[in-house]
C-alpha cells in the first residue's frame, strides 16, 4: 500500500514538473512582456533596467530554474498589470471559484444521482427517456451558450435572478463567501447550475448505466429472493456498487469543473480565478498565466491522486491487488 | 401426501415475445412435504429454473404467471402482490442460486449482506441480526463464522460462498428452500460436502427443499422424490428410488442410461438423440416424440398423465413397463436419511 | 468486433455494406432527423455566398441605419431581415451562414488533423509495442486526464490568436482521443496470430500497419471523429466567446454570440440567440449522428 502510494505521488510530481516546463517555456517563448509593462515611449535605460530586474536577458532554462526556485519558496512572481504578488492575486480569487465549483458539483450530485437511479431503475419509462434526452443536451451543448439562455430567461425575461456578478459576501474563516446569505444564493444559483450541467449529464449517464447493470445482476435477484424491499435493494446494493465509478468521476470532474469555471465566470461576470486568467491572457500578463496554469494542473493532479486512493478504499477487490 | 408444505398446481408461466407467448412452464404440478427433498430434474431449457423463480414470484416482464396456483401451507401465493409477496420471500420460501460467484455482492461484506437479510423480515437490532447471521453460518458448518462476517465474498472459496448463500436462505427458518443448481459450479468433493449438509439440515430443521438440477446423480443420492421436466412439462414423477430403478417415461430412461456411473466401462455411452426443442416451435402432441425410440402414432396427440402405484406418474402414451429388481444407486454415496 | 482481414473489398460488397449500414441507421427517427440537420447545415455553409441575402463582411453593403433591426423588419436593402440585424447593421441570418462556414472549417480541419496525428501516434504505439508504446500511451493518458479546455487555453496563451493557432490548439487538445482509440483497436489486433504471421514474412511493415492494423481501428475512429468535429466546433465557439479564438475579422458562430452578448441584457436577444441556436443545432445534431453510428457499428450496442 505504501509502495503504491509513493509510486502515485512520484507520478503526480512528474506531471506537475513536466507541465510547469511546458507552460513556462511556452508562455515565455512568445511576445515581449516588456512592451506590455511599460510605456513604449519610455527610454532605453528604463527598459534595460526592467529586463535586468525580471531576468529576461538570461537563457530560458535559467529563467525557469529561477522561477521554480522562487516557486518552491512560495514566490510565483509579480503580476505585470496589477503589480501584486501573483500568489496573493490568485488566492484572493480562489474562494469565489471554489465556492462556485463546489456548489456546481453539489447540484450535479443531488440532481444527477437520483435522476440516473430512476432512469436506470425504470429504463423503459417515458420519464427515463426524457431524463436521458436531457443528459445528452447537458453535455453536448456548449456551456457558455446555455449560460446565455439562463441569463435571458431568468434574469432578463422573468427577472427572478441577477444576471451576473457575485453580490454580497460574508467573510468565513478568512474567505469571502456568497452562499452564507440568501441574496448571495440568488447570485450563485445561475452560474452554479450552468457549471453543473455538463457534470449532471455525465452523472446521469453513469448512474443509469451502473444501475441497469446492478439491477440485472444475480445478487440483486438473490437479494430480492431474500425479501429485501426495493428501496433496500437500491439503497444497499445499487448505491454501494455505483459509488465507485461515481466517486472517480466526481473527483476527476472537480478538477475539470475548476477549468470550466473559466467559461462560466466569463458569462456571469463571476470574479474568480477563471475570469482572472482570461483577462491575463488578453493582456499577456505572463506571471499570472503561468502561475494559474501550474496551480490548476497541481490541483488536478492532487485530486486524481486522492481519487485513486479513495477508489482503492471503496473497492475491496482493488485493495487486495494493491496490497499483494 | 396431504401434509405438503408446498403444493404447485398446474402452474403456467409464459414469456411474451413477438412470436407469441412461449410456455416456459406448462401445467407443472408437484408437492413437497416437511423435511423432504424434491429433485426437479431436466436439461437446460426444460423450464425447471423458471418453475423455481415462478414459485417466488421473481419472474420479470415480459414473463408472467399465466395460471395455476402455488399453495404454501394451503395458501395460494401467486395472488400476492408487492409487500405481501416480499414478506413471503426469504421468510417462508427462500432461494439459493447456481453461481456462488455471482449471488453475493462483491463490494459488500458477508455480514452486511446477512444483516440486511435478517432485517428484511425482523425488526431487530443490528447486533441481534449479526448474532443470528453468525449462528446461521455456524449451522451450515462454516468455521470461525465471526471472521467470515467481516470478509468480502472474493475472500471465500466457491464452496464457502455457497454455504453462505445457504446460511442466508436458512436465516428465517423457511418452510421451503428452492435451490437452483446450487452445486453445479462447485468441485465434486465440495459438492458432496454440501449435499450432506443439506440433507442434515432438511432432517434437523424440517425445511423442505426443491432441488433444481440437471444432474441425476445428485438427485439420486439426495432427493426423496423426483420430478423430471421436459419442454415445460413434468414428464415423470415419483419416489426417487423407484424412478431411478425403473423409469416409466422413455425420456427419464434415456437420461439414466447416459449417466456414466451406471454404465459398463469400455462400451459406448448411450445418449438421448437430438436436442431440446425450442419452445417457439414445439411439435404437436408429445414434445419428446421426435427424439423418442418408442414413439408411436398416438404421440401426435397430447399424452395423458398415467398414474401408477406408489403415487408415480408419467406423461406418456406408451410408458415403459416396470422392472422388478433391486433399487440401484447412481453413486456409491447416498445422503438420504433412512426413512 | 471481427473483421475479415484486409483484402480490398470489391465495390459491390462495399455497396452492400453501406446499404446494410443505412438500413440499421434509419431505425432511429431522431438520428435520421439529426442527419438531415447536419446535411442542411453543411449545405448552407458551403453555399453561403449564394444563399445569404448579404455579404456580411463587405463594409460597402452595410448601413448603420439598419443597426439592431428586429427580426422580420425590412432594412434599407429592401429585403426582410428574418433574424434581425446586429449593431453594425449586418443581417444576422447572413452572418450566421458565414459564421457557420468558419466554424465548420475550423471543426473539420481540427478534426481531420487530430485524426491524422492521433491515428499515427496510436498506430506507432501499437506497432512497436514495448517501451515506445508504454511511453506514448503514458503521455496520452496524462493528456486525457486534463480537460481539453485547459489545454486549449494553455496553447492559445502560448501561440496567440489566429485561425492556424486556433486549429493547432484544438488539434493538440484532441488528438489524444484518436490516439487512444486507434491504439486500443490496433493493439487488440496486434496480438492475433495472423499479424504475427504477416510480420514474419518479408512484407514491408507499412503493409501490416495499413492493411491490418488500421482497418480494425476504423469503425471506432469514425465515431470518435464525428464526435470530435462537434467538440472542436463547440470548443472553438467557447474560445471565441472568451475572446481567445478567431480575430474579429473572421467571425465564427462563437464570436457572433460573443458580439451579441452585450445586447442581450437590453432585450435585443436576436443578435446572440440566433447564432447560438445555429451552434446548438449543429453540435447536437452531429453528436446524435455519432451516437447512432456508434450503436450501428458496435453489435453489442444494438438492441
Amino acid at each position: 500500500m505504501i509502495g503504491f502510494l509513493i509510486q502515485r505521488i512520484l507520478q503526480a510530481l512528474m506531471v506537475v514538473i513536466a507541465m510547469s516546463i511546458i507552460v513556462f517555456l511556452g508562455v515565455y517563448a512568445i511576445g515581449n512582456p516588456i512592451d506590455v509593462m511599460i510605456d513604449p515611449a519610455s527610454d532605453q535605460a528604463l527598459r534595460e533596467a526592467l529586463i535586468q530586474r525580471y531576468g529576461f536577458d538570461r537563457p530560458l532554462f535559467e529563467q525557469y530554474f529561477i522561477f521554480m526556485n522562487n516557486m518552491l519558496h512560495g514566490d510565483l512572481g509579480e503580476s505585470f498589470i496589477y503589480r501584486l504578488p501573483v500568489l496573493n492575486l490568485i488566492l484572493s480569487r480562489l474562494p469565489a471559484t471554489l465556492e462556485l465549483a463546489l456548489t456546481a458539483m453539489l447540484i450535479a450530485t443531488f440532481l444527477g444521482i437520483p435522476l440516473g437511479l430512476w432512469a436506470g431503475y425504470k429504463p423503459d419509462s417515458l420519464s427515463a427517456k426524457a431524463i436521458m434526452g436531457f443528459s445528452v443536451l447537458g453535455f453536448s451543448v456548449p456551456s457558455f451558450w446555455v449560460g446565455l439562455l439562463l441569463i435571458m430567461v431568468f434574469a432578463v425575461e422573468l427577472g427572478w435572478l441577477p444576471s451576473g456578478g457575485r453580490g454580497p459576501t460574508t467573510e468565513v474563516l478568512g474567505m469571502n463567501l456568497s452562499i452564507t446569505s440568501l441574496e448571495g444564493w440568488s447570485y450563485i444559483l445561475l452560474p452554479a447550475f450552468n457549471l453543473a450541467l455538463f457534470k449532471l449529464g455525465l452523472l446521469i449517464r453513469l448512474t443509469r448505466a451502473g444501475t441497469v447493470e446492478v439491477m440485472s445482476s444475480d445478487y440483486v435477484r438473490f437479494a430480492r429472493a431474500q425479501g429485501l424491499s426495493e428501496s433496500k435493494v437500491v439503497g444497499l446494493h445499487v448505491l454501494k456498487n455505483i459509488s465507485i465509478p461515481i466517486v472517480t468521476v466526481f473527483g476527476l470532474e472537480l478538477g475539470s469543473t475548476l477549468a470550466f469555471a473559466v467559461v462560466t465566470e466569463t458569462v456571469f461576470n463571476w470574479p474568480g480565478m477563471g475570469k482572472l486568467i482570461i483577462d491575463s491572457i488578453t493582456v499577456l500578463d505572463r506571471p499570472v498565466m503561468v502561475a494559474y496554469l501550474i496551480l490548476v494542473v497541481f490541483l488536478f493532479v492532487m485530486i486524481n491522486l486522492v481519487v485513486d486512493l479513495i477508489y482503492g478504499q471503496l473497492d475491496p477487490r482493488i485493495r487486495v491487488k494493491a496490497a499483494s | 401426501m396431504s401434509d405438503a408444505v408446498l403444493r404447485v398446481n398446474n402452474l403456467q408461466t409464459q414469456f411474451q415475445t413477438r412470436a407469441g407467448a412461449l410456455k416456459a412452464v406448462d401445467g407443472v404440478s408437484f408437492e413437497v412435504g416437511r423435511g423432504r427433498i424434491l429433485g426437479l430434474v431436466g436439461e437446460s431449457g426444460s423450464g425447471k429454473s423458471v418453475t423455481g423463480y415462478s414459485i417466488l414470484g421473481l419472474i420479470e416482464p415480459p414473463g408472467k404467471i399465466a395460471g395455476g396456483e402455488v399453495l404454501l401451507n394451503g395458501k395460494d401465493i401467486t395472488r400476492l402482490r408487492g409487500d405481501a409477496m416480499r414478506q413471503v420471500r426469504g421468510a417462508q420460501i427462500a432461494m439459493v442460486f447456481q453461481d456462488p460467484m455471482m449471488t453475493l455482492n462483491p463490494v459488500l461484506k458477508i455480514g452486511t449482506q446477512m444483516i440486511a437479510a435478517v432485517r428484511a423480515h425482523d425488526r431487530v437490532s443490528r447486533k441481534a441480526a449479526r448474532a443470528r447471521a453468525r449462528d446461521a453460518l455456524a449451522k451450515v458448518g462454516i468455521p470461525s463464522p465471526d471472521e467470515r462476517l467481516e470478509a468480502y465474498p472474493h475472500q471465500l472459496s466457491g464452496g464457502m460462498r455457497q454455504r453462505v448463500a445457504i446460511a442466508i436462505a436458512l436465516l428465517h427458518n423457511p418452510a421451503v428452500i428452492i435451490a437452483d443448481e446450487p452445486t453445479t459450479a462447485l468441485d465434486v468433493s465440495i459438492q458432496g460436502q454440501i449435499l450432506a449438509e443439506v440433507r442434515r439440515l432438511a432432517d434437523e430443521t424440517g425445511t423442505a427443499f426443491v432441488w433444481v438440477t440437471h444432474d441425476l446423480a445428485v438427485v439420486s443420492s439426495l432427493a426423496d422424490d423426483i420430478c423430471v421436466m421436459y419442454a415445460g412439462r413434468v414428464v415423470e414423477s415419483g419416489p426417487a428410488d423407484d424412478v431411478i430403478a425403473s423409469p416409466r417415461h422413455p425420456y427419464t430412461a434415456g437420461l439414466l442410461a447416459s449417466v456414466p456411473a451406471e454404465h459398463e466401462p469400455g462400451t459406448k455411452l448411450p445418449q438421448v438423440p437430438g436436442s431440446t426443442p425450442s419452445l417457439a416451435n414445439l411439435p404437436q402432441g408429445c414434445a419428446f416424440a421426435p427424439r423418442c425410440a418408442k414413439a408411436g402414432p398416438a404421440c401426435t396427440t397430447t399424452p395423458p398423465v398415467q398414474h401408477f402405484e406408489d403415487g408415480r406418474t408419467a406423461l406418456c402414451h406408451y410408458p415403459i413397463e416396470p422392472v422388478s429388481c433391486q433399487p440401484l444407486s447412481l453413486t456409491s454415496t447416498t445422503y438420504r436419511s433412512a426413512s | 468486433m471481427s473483421h475479415s482481414p484486409a483484402l480490398p473489398l470489391p465495390a459491390e460488397t462495399g455497396w452492400t455494406r453501406l446499404s446494410n449500414f443505412w438500413s440499421d441507421y434509419r431505425r432511429s427517427p431522431v438520428a435520421v432527423a439529426a442527419l438531415i440537420v447536419v446535411v442542411v447545415v453543411v449545405l448552407m455553409a458551403v453555399l453561403a455566398p449564394f444563399v445569404a441575402p448579404q455579404d456580411p463582411y463587405n463594409q460597402g453593403t452595410l448601413d448603420l441605419f439598419d443597426a439592431r433591426l428586429e427580426p422580420g423588419e425590412v432594412g434599407s436593402g429592401g429585403y426582410v431581415h428574418w433574424l434581425g440585424t446586429d449593431a453594425a447593421g449586418r443581417d444576422v441570418f447572413s452572418a450566421i451562414l458565414y459564421g457557420l462556414r468558419t466554424s465548420l472549417i475550423v471543426g473539420v480541419m481540427a478534426g481531420t488533423l487530430a485524426l491524422l496525428l492521433g491515428t499515427t501516434v496510436g498506430l506507432i504505439a501499437a506497432y512497436y509495442g514495448g517501451r515506445i508504446e508504454a511511453l506514448i500511451m503514458r503521455i496520452i493518458d496524462l493528456q486525457l486526464s486534463l480537460p481539453a479546455i485547459l489545454l486549449a487555453l494553455v496553447l492559445v496563451a502560448m501561440l496567440g490568436q489566429g485561425l492556424m493557432q486556433l486549429v493547432a490548439a484544438l488539434v493538440a487538445a484532441q488528438y489524444a482521443y484518436f490516439a487512444r482509440t486507434t491504439h486500443g483497436a490496433a493493439s487488440a489486433e496486434r496480438r492475433k496470430d495472423y499479424i504475427e504471421a504477416a510480420l514474419s514474412t518479408p512484407l514491408p511493415a507499412r503493409h501490416v500497419l495499413f492493411r491490418h492494423l488500421l482497418p480494425n481501428a476504423l469503425p471506432p475512429l469514425i465515431v470518435v471523429a464525428t464526435v470530435q468535429v462537434a467538440n472542436s466546433i463547440a470548443l472553438e465557439a467557447t474560445l471565441s466567446f472568451l475572446g481567445l479564438g478567431l480575430p474579429i475579422t473572421q467571425p465564427s458562430l462563437g464570436s457572433l454570440i460573443s458580439n451579441g452578448f452585450q445586447f442581450l441584457l437590453s432585450g435585443r436577444y436576436w443578435i446572440s440567440i440566433y447564432p447560438g441556436i445555429a451552434l446548438m443545432l449543429t453540435v447536437v445534431a452531429i453528436n446524435l449522428v455519432g451516437d447512432q453510428v456508434r450503436s450501428v457499428l458496435n453489435p453489442r450496442n444494438s438492441r
